[in-house]
């Protein structure tokens, strides 16, 4: 698996700069998605009273989880060191199976092209698609 | 619909009849727990899975590997009626158990290793790939009830 070139992470960070206000709102559907084109992720939600794509909780996570992925942004040079915390997290307390970040990575590209779909180019694309899975990887890293 | 050939399901029957499922069952749970730790969310009620000597100890972990391995068998005998044999496992799993699906994947491929191990080159390519099609249509079966 290749890391992120210099290329890669100012095409994340030019492409972010200009979303990031629409943060919450592409985490929200791309939770709402995920929710409804992957039903198995719901088996992570049982204690939300309302599993359903488009709850409130769905939103709610949705804008969590995407408050991560900007935080991941200022960190695009040290991805491990900087997420530490929340790969310990996923790896010893929610034990999320590492095969549904590239699921939730996917809805987040497919809501970013909706949402953008002149800015988001094939070369923003790949850069996004390597940064999603890079950050994936320091989430898994405390695994195992 | 997975379609199995004639040859396919005579390599399947053949491997499996080599299986002693008392032998390999406690194994392929202990597997999952220690090669893809994050499994154990799966066993809150089984008690102390948290280091290897402990998964490797524990009786809850080796009797539902004889469980699995049990369903396996009826799946064997009942090649063509796969999808509607693990109907009601595949609810259960995903309406009250919320096992991640991803975790049959997983689960599959270290009942083929356990095997491996057992049966060494009895378990050569051909047999492999008739057992893993056989297997994997498994986990799409179980896969099914989920929505």
């Amino acid at each position: 698996m290749t890391s992120l070139t210099a290329r890669d992470k100012t095409t994340v960070k030019a492409f972010w700069n200009k979303i990031s206000g629409h943060g919450p709102m592409i985490g929200q559907d791309a939770l709402t998605r995920m929710l409804a084109v992957y039903p198995q992720t719901k088996t992570y939600f049982a204690h939300w009273k309302d599993q359903s794509p488009t709850s409130e909780s769905a939103k709610k996570h949705g804008m969590t989880v995407m408050g991560g992925v900007a935080d991941a942004v200022t960190k695009i040079d040290d991805l491990s060191g900087g997420l530490l915390g929340l790969s310990e997290l996923h790896a010893f307390t929610l034990r999320v199976d590492p095969s549904n970040f590239k699921i939730l990575a996917h809805n987040i590209m497919v809501v970013m092209a909706i949402m953008f779909p002149v800015d988001f180019t094939p070369e923003v694309h790949v850069a996004m698609d390597k940064f999603l899975a890079a950050l994936a990887r320091a989430l898994a890293e405390k695994y195992r | 619909m997975v379609r199995l050939t004639d040859v396919e399901r005579s390599l399947i029957r053949d491997v499996w009849d080599k299986v002693n499922t008392d032998e390999v069952g406690p194994e392929i749970i202990s597997r999952i727990l220690i090669v893809y730790p994050w499994t154990e969310r799966h066993f809150g009620t089984f008690g102390d899975i948290f280091t290897i000597t402990a998964i490797l100890q524990n009786s809850r972990v080796s009797n539902h590997g004889k469980v699995v391995l049990q369903a396996l068998d009826r799946a064997v005998k009942n090649m063509d009626n796969i999808k509607l044999m693990f109907q009601g496992l595949s609810r259960m799993h995903f309406e009250k158990l919320n096992v991640d699906p991803e975790s049959f994947r997983l689960l599959a491929d270290c009942i083929t290793i356990a095997m491996a191990c057992k049966l060494r080159s009895a378990m050569n390519p051909e047999v492999q790939a008739a057992w893993q099609k056989f297997l994997y249509s498994v986990v799409d079966a179980m896969n099914k009830q989920y929505h």
